[in-house]
Formats: structure tokens, C-alpha cells, sequence
């Protein structure tokens, strides 16, 4: 039981995919600009995370190793399919918003990541509960970059206004870099920090040593 | 178990087994939620429809603002109106019938600037009489065109001087997100409005690489980086505007003869 929790867990800050792996980067710029949009996005994700988890270690133990990168895809995307007609049913307006980001999770590191990663090597339950575990940490840092950048990029959460616009007669004066991709590599690279800030075991050792500056006289 | 795994045959026969089990599961959720999308997809057409005409309120049911459209069936041929049931207009999907031929007719390449080959006969107008004085105040037309990746879909609206325009909207198309994506945005689409169409009797409208200059009335903002959506734009707008498109409707309209 204690591990089931640490497999749930432990993705969400310790090991998260984005700020410890660093991926999933892609998404995380595209559809962060609004609450909404990066609220579907990590649902789907932990969903599709999850279930592709699951029916890989399913079959893991008949699945030539000279095909599986291929059968992983084959199941991920399956399941990207349906997750996608799902939304464009249940929620087409917000399927129009994220448009070719949802097709885009087939191509998503984590996916794959976890189920070549976890899912080939332990039984069907951990696996599951690995993929929500990521799915989870992957949304935590979805849902902080999209709260800093629709609060500061737009004045509001959820589409609801916080901080009344200038342009509305209001206060606040819009950060329209905010509601640009950079923004969020800013974002990541701060929460990145503050994580390791927390956990200094992430930091790698560094790989080379800068040489101190050669002298004038040298050169 | 694992040296068994790697064999030819029980390569073979995962390889099928998944695919046939993923491609069940994928066209089961295509064809079980096929009538549950079309009718979104219906919804944001006649959504469209309204926002292109500018009366569209976010607080009110679709159907129940749509109801205040009259639809019409015009010949393209000769721009009068065509004398059909109720049902048969309703019925009616240029789109679709676009690719009968008994319906449609093939375009020359001369003809076909906005790149769609063929074009049906009949076409599907929405006329809105707001202060229902029993003329339109507002008139709802089709565009179709080809832009860098995919065909764009739209409503354009004029004003009735016939000549004012009142709107544009794109409801379908996939052109690239952030570029060509671009015709969606709202602020651009506001530059539509207050533009004039016809000059001496020729579509003059279009999208002006670099910006439209100040005070240009047939003039509309090119969009960076997306010159061959713009041309798209332009041409579909100069097609379904012109004489193989809606140019004899709108003549008849403007001299009262329908």
C-alpha cells in the first residue's frame, strides 16, 4: 500500500515529468495561455497517461521487444483518437480551442515515456496508477503556469475577470507577454527552480567546470 | 516465454491482434458519437451564421435566434430565388451537392479563383429582418474557398445597401494555428466590417499585403505570415462575390426585382 502511494505520489513534485525529466515542455507553452484550455489538456492527458499504461502492461509479456515502441504508439494513439471525438461530442468548443494539441499527446514524452519506461516492467494496477500519478504532475504544472499566465496575461481565471483592465475602465494594465509562448519558459524555469530549491537532491553535478578567465597578458 | 516472443509468427500475430482490436475500438467511438458531433458541428454553423450578421447573443439558444433568419434557395444562374417547399430548402446542402453532378456544374480554371472545382447550382442565403419591416436588414452569405491547407468555410454578411459588408466568419478550416489560424481572430475580423465590396460594378474588396492604408475602403490587413491563406481569403471573397457567385442575386436585389 505504501508503495501505491508512492507511485501516485512521488510524480507530482519529487519526480515530476516536467520539472525534474523536462518533458512535455511542448504543450505546456501551447496551451497555457487560459485555465480552461489547460484544465482539458492535463485531464486528457492523465486519462489517456493512464489507460495507455494500463493496456501496455496488460500485454506487456507478449510484446516482441523488436516491435514495442511501435505497439505503445499503436495503443496511444488509439486511445488519443477516442479521447479526441470524445471532446469534439461532449465539448466542441473547447475541442476547437485546443485543436491539434490534443492530437499531439500521441506525441507527448510522458506518454510514451511512462509506458516504456514503468508500464513494460510492472503489473497492470501499479501501471494505472503510475500514468494518473504522472498525469497529475504533469497537470500540477499546467494548471500553475496557465493560473500566472491568464491572471497576469488577461486579468481573469476560468474566463472570469479578477483584476479589472484598463480597457474596461479598471486598474490593471494587461501583461501581453504573459499570453505569449516565452512566458511560460520563464514560468517552468521558475517553479523548475523553487522545486530544487525544495528537493536539492534534483540538481545534476554539473558536467564541465568553467575555467577561470584567462589572463590579459596570456591572450 | 520471451525467446517465443520474438519470433516471426508471434510478431506477426500481435501486430495484427492489436491493430484489429484498435481499429474496432476507434471506429466504434467514430460511428457511435458521429450524430452527437454533426449536431455541435450544426450548432457552430448556425452560431456562424449569427456572429457573421452581428447579432449574435452568447445568453440566448442558437435555434432560438436563428428562428429570427428567414432562409432562401437562390439560383445562381440567373440570381432569383427558387420556388421550393419549406422542407426542400431546409433540405438543401450546397456543400454536399457540390459533388453531384446532376446539381452542380464543374468550373473552368479561368473561373475557379477560390479553388473549389465544382459549384452547386443552388445556393443557401439567410436574410435577417431585425425590426421586421418586411426587408432584410442584414444578408447572410455562404463562402467557400481554398486556402493554404484546407478549404475555408464561412458566412459573409452585407448590409442592405448590398454593398456594405456587415461581417465574416470562418467556422471550418485548418490552416496553421497562430498564421493562417489567424482569420479567426476577432480583431482582425472587425476590420471586415464598414468595408465596401463593389467599385463600378467589379468586387474591389481584398487583403493588402503589408496593410490596408488608412481610409482604404476595399482594403483589408494581410495577415503576417500567412500570405497564401490571404489570398485564399481574397480570392474566395472576390469569387463568391462575382459574377460566377452571388453578383446577379445581389444585381436583382439592388434593383428591387426579387
Amino acid at each position: 500500500m505504501a508503495k501505491t502511494k508512492e507511485v501516485l505520489v512521488s510524480p507530482i513534485f519529487a519526480n515530476n515529468p516536467i520539472a525534474l525529466q523536462v518533458l512535455g515542455i511542448c504543450s505546456a507553452l501551447a496551451v497555457t495561455s487560459s485555465m480552461t484550455v489547460a484544465m482539458v489538456m492535463s485531464i486528457a492527458l492523465t486519462v489517456v497517461c493512464a489507460f495507455s499504461n494500463l493496456f501496455v502492461a496488460l500485454i506487456r509479456n507478449h510484446i516482441p521487444s523488436s516491435i514495442r515502441i511501435i505497439v505503445q504508439m499503436t495503443i496511444i494513439a488509439s486511445l488519443v483518437i477516442v479521447v479526441d471525438q470524445l471532446l469534439k461530442a461532449f465539448a466542441y468548443e473547447i475541442s476547437k480551442q485546443l485543436s491539434v494539441f490534443v492530437g499531439l499527446i500521441i506525441t507527448n514524452c510522458i506518454v510514451m515515456g511512462r509506458a516504456e519506461a514503468f508500464a513494460m516492467k510492472n503489473p497492470p494496477m501499479p501501471s494505472f496508477i503510475d500514468g494518473i500519478g504522472n498525469g497529475l504532475g504533469y497537470s500540477v504544472i499546467l494548471l500553475a503556469v496557465g493560473f500566472l499566465r491568464e491572471l497576469f496575461g488577461a486579468g481573469s481565471l476560468f474566463g472570469v475577470e479578477i483584476l479589472t483592465k484598463v480597457t474596461e475602465g479598471g486598474w490593471y494594465y494587461t501583461n501581453g507577454m504573459m499570453l505569449l509562448p516565452p512566458s511560460a519558459f520563464f514560468i517552468i524555469g521558475g517553479l523548475i527552480w523553487a522545486i530544487r530549491a525544495k528537493y536539492p537532491d534534483q540538481e545534476e553535478a554539473p558536467e564541465f567546470k568553467i575555467a577561470p578567465n584567462a589572463r590579459a597578458s596570456e591572450a | 516465454m520471451s525467446s517465443s516472443n520474438e519470433s516471426i509468427k508471434k510478431t506477426l500475430v500481435v501486430a495484427l491482434s492489436l491493430c484489429v482490436v484498435c481499429s474496432i475500438v476507434v471506429s466504434g467511438a467514430a460511428v457511435s458519437l458521429r450524430s452527437m458531433q454533426q449536431a455541435n458541428a450544426e450548432e457552430e454553423r448556425k452560431r456562424n451564421i449569427l456572429v457573421a450578421a452581428g447579432v449574435y447573443d452568447a445568453s440566448e439558444s442558437i435555434a432560438d435566434q436563428f428562428g429570427q433568419f428567414e432562409t432562401r434557395v437562390v439560383d445562381l444562374d440567373n440570381g432569383q430565388y427558387v420556388d421550393w417547399s419549406a422542407e426542400q430548402v431546409a433540405a438543401w446542402d450546397m456543400y454536399k451537392e457540390a459533388g453531384n453532378p446532376e446539381n452542380s456544374v464543374a468550373l473552368s480554371k479561368e473561373e475557379d479563383i477560390a479553388s473549389i472545382r465544382r459549384q452547386a447550382k443552388y445556393a443557401t442565403v439567410y436574410l435577417y429582418d431585425g425590426d421586421k419591416d418586411g426587408t432584410a436588414d442584414r444578408l447572410v452569405l455562404p463562402v467557400q474557398g481554398y486556402g493554404l491547407w484546407s478549404t475555408l468555410y464561412g458566412f459573409m454578411a452585407l448590409e442592405n445597401d448590398i454593398n456594405t459588408v456587415a461581417g465574416l466568419t470562418f467556422y471550418s478550416h485548418a490552416e496553421t494555428p497562430g498564421l493562417g489560424g489567424e482569420v479567426d481572430n476577432p480583431a482582425w475580423k472587425a476590420q471586415w466590417n464598414g468595408k465596401n465590396v463593389y467599385r463600378d460594378g467589379e468586387v474591389a474588396l481584398r487583403l493588402v499585403k503589408g496593410g490596408a492604408t488608412p481610409g482604404d475602403q476595399y482594403g483589408v490587413d494581410g495577415l503576417a505570415g500567412a500570405t497564401l491563406t490571404g489570398r485564399g481569403v481574397t480570392n474566395l471573397v472576390q469569387f463568391w462575390l462575382g459574377e460566377n457567385g452571388f453578383q446577379p442575386y445581389l444585381n436583382n436585389l439592388k434593383e428591387g426585382k426579387i
